[in-house]
């Protein structure tokens, strides 16, 4: 049985500086990582011959219109199998620097999973095979998961937010 | 005819030309999007060498409603409304697993009654997605007969749908905290009738398939896939059973008491077609075995948990009690204070794992919601899954995966 704790010390051992904010909500080790450091990070947890955290759960991503320089967060759900283990990666980027390298050379499921990030949240994912809008169509020239694309449209004014959710 | 009139007619013939010479072209093939077939709007753009299968491409999305960006402006118990749209063939199971999300982000304990009949409730929904998916995969192989038996069935179930919540398609079944009420001794006979007429049926259809000739030609060995290929295309559910991984979120994470169940969980070998095909049966038999054990040990209790500033009131309370019309207020309005947090939710939906990742930042709405969709994961896998096979298995194959289009798109 896996522990947190332990996971996290491994990693941190063997990465060092390009991990950081180690937390647990609900039992789930969520820690964020550096760019340049995702991939070698999540082929290390993948090749681990304990840890074998084999499946990817999901790729998403958050945006943080308010936190300069650290607007979008890409999320990464990775599964052991064999542990029964998960583990959360998150992944800053600045809005105007907004790359960060693909995992598709790992896991084939990262293909479309990238493709709908980068299709709602305008992610680009360096290296990917076929970085094309998914959800979408191809005529669309915004991504509207952001924050800043209101929901309603923006000229109606009987549909303030105070009223309507958010 | 006499010899005159045949050498006019040869004078007549062109000159020989040799055997007709065939350019190796490629044929494109639209299957889809509203192609019977496809049961459900998405497409695929087939590269064809006369019958074979050379390359696909999907183009997916045509029913993409913004599920995601929409639950960005709506109170939790509204979301469970959009949750019902994903996988519209197990809607309960939807259901369930964004109220277990919101409460394991409020921190709300469920009593045991409301778990067991949301167990019966979501085993009863992969009973009829499971239905759906090899009953169609049998009209898919020109086998009408065994998809009309079982279909009165489905009917059934949704009978008890109806009678616990009142409809059919769209459920949007139970409330945050607990189910909006009680079984009644109506649904509690519906379901133990059910579950021995259920298994009448099941073993007619499993009579008319499992070793039926023609049935078995076209899905053996067709679109098989490996336990390796599958993981890392992120397959989950029965697909990813039928390649020989036995991962099942209900025995490795145990969510609404699955751990007080006794079932198996059935894998293949090849992950072909017929795989799925049995191990989609088989399942339809263990939620059977859950079912029994589940109305059978249905525990004493109330049906919701003690936690009124999240769970409706009820309405008699309402005009009565002063406190009742708060909270009812309160969360009819969304006003309930929800912890700031990020929660990942998973559950075993008819496909797969189903996930919520939910990110709350203290508003009345989610700051973020993803959905890990099954579908969307695993249908990336079907090109390869097609390839070098004929059209009509690439059929079957679409059939056995179960893609449902409100799954994939969201």
């Amino acid at each position: 049985m896996l522990t947190n704790e332990e996971v996290a010390q491994t990693i941190i051992n063997q990465f060092g500086e390009a991990v950081g904010e180690f937390d647990d909500p609900f039992d789930l080790l969520t820690f964020t990582a550096s760019r340049d450091q995702i991939v070698p990070l999540v082929r290390f947890l993948n090749e681990h011959t304990t840890y074998q955290f084999s499946f990817l759960t999901d790729i998403t991503a958050i945006h943080y219109p308010d936190s300069a320089g650290r607007e979008f967060c890409v999320v990464y759900h990775l599964h052991s199998l064999t542990n029964n283990f998960r583990l959360r990666i998150k992944v800053y980027l600045a809005e105007d620097d907004i790359h960060i390298p693909t995992l598709t050379p790992l896991f084939a499921s990262a293909n479309w999973m990238e493709r709908e990030t980068f299709d709602l949240f305008g992610v680009i994912f360096d290296g990917h095979p076929d970085l094309r809008r998914i959800l979408n169509m191809e005529e669309m020239d915004y991504h509207p998961m952001r924050k800043q694309y209101p929901l309603e449209d923006a000229t109606r004014e009987d549909k303030i937010d105070a009223l309507f959710g958010r | 005819m006499v010899s005159e009139e045949l050498d006019i007619a040869k004078k007549n013939l062109p000159a020989e030309q040799g055997p007709v010479q065939y350019v190796n072209e490629l044929t494109t093939l639209n299957l889809g999007p509203t192609h019977p077939a496809t049961h459900g709007i998405f497409q695929n753009v087939l590269q064809m060498d006369g019958e074979k299968i050379v390359s696909g491409e999907q183009t997916i999305g045509y029913i993409h409603r913004a599920f995601e960006k929409i639950a960005e402006r709506r109170p939790f118990y509204q979301i469970t409304t959009l949750t019902d749209r994903m996988n519209y063939c197990s809607s309960p199971i939807n259901n369930m697993g964004w109220h277990m999300t919101v409460e394991k982000l409020l921190g709300v304990e469920v009593p045991k009654r409301a778990q067991y009949i949301r167990v019966i409730m979501m085993e009863l929904a992969r009973l009829a997605d499971h239905l759906i998916c090899n009953g169609i995969l049998g009209v898919d192989t020109g086998a009408f007969t065994g998809f009309l038996y079982i279909y009165q069935e489905r009917e059934n179930i949704y009978e008890i749908y109806e009678e616990v919540c009142g409809a059919r398609l769209t459920t949007n079944m139970g409330r945050i905290g607990g189910m909006e009420r009680d079984l009644s001794p109506t649904a509690i006979r519906k379901i133990k009738e059910l579950i021995p007429r259920f298994r009448k049926v099941l073993t007619e259809f499993e009579n008319l398939f499992n070793r039926n000739r023609i049935f078995m030609d076209r899905v053996v060995g067709v679109g098989g896939i490996t336990a390796e290929r599958a993981l890392s295309y992120g397959f989950t559910g029965p697909n990813l059973r039928a390649a020989g991984v036995d991962y099942d979120v209900r025995v490795m994470n145990p969510y609404s008491s699955y751990q007080d169940f006794e079932f198996d969980i059935p894998v293949g070998q090849s992950g072909d077609t017929y795989d799925r095909f049995m191990v989609r049966n088989e399942e339809m038999w263990q939620s059977l075995r859950i079912l029994e054990q589940a109305i059978n040990n249905l525990p004493e209790g109330p049906h919701f948990a003690d936690a009124p500033q999240y769970y409706l009131p009820p309405k008699q309370e309402v005009y009565k009690n002063m406190e009742a019309l708060i909270y009812h207020f309160k969360i009819v309005m969304g006003e309930i204070d929800a912890p700031v947090g990020e929660v990942y939710h998973a559950v075993e939906g008819g496909n797969g794992e189903l996930g919520f990742y939910l990110i709350s930042d203290g508003g009345r709405a989610p700051y973020r919601l993803h959905f890990r969709r099954p579908c969307f994961i695993y249908y990336q896998a079907y090109p390869e899954m097609c390839k070098g096979l004929t059209l009509s298995d690439a059929i079957v194959i679409m059939s056995s995966m179960n893609v449902i289009a409100g799954e994939l798109d969201a």
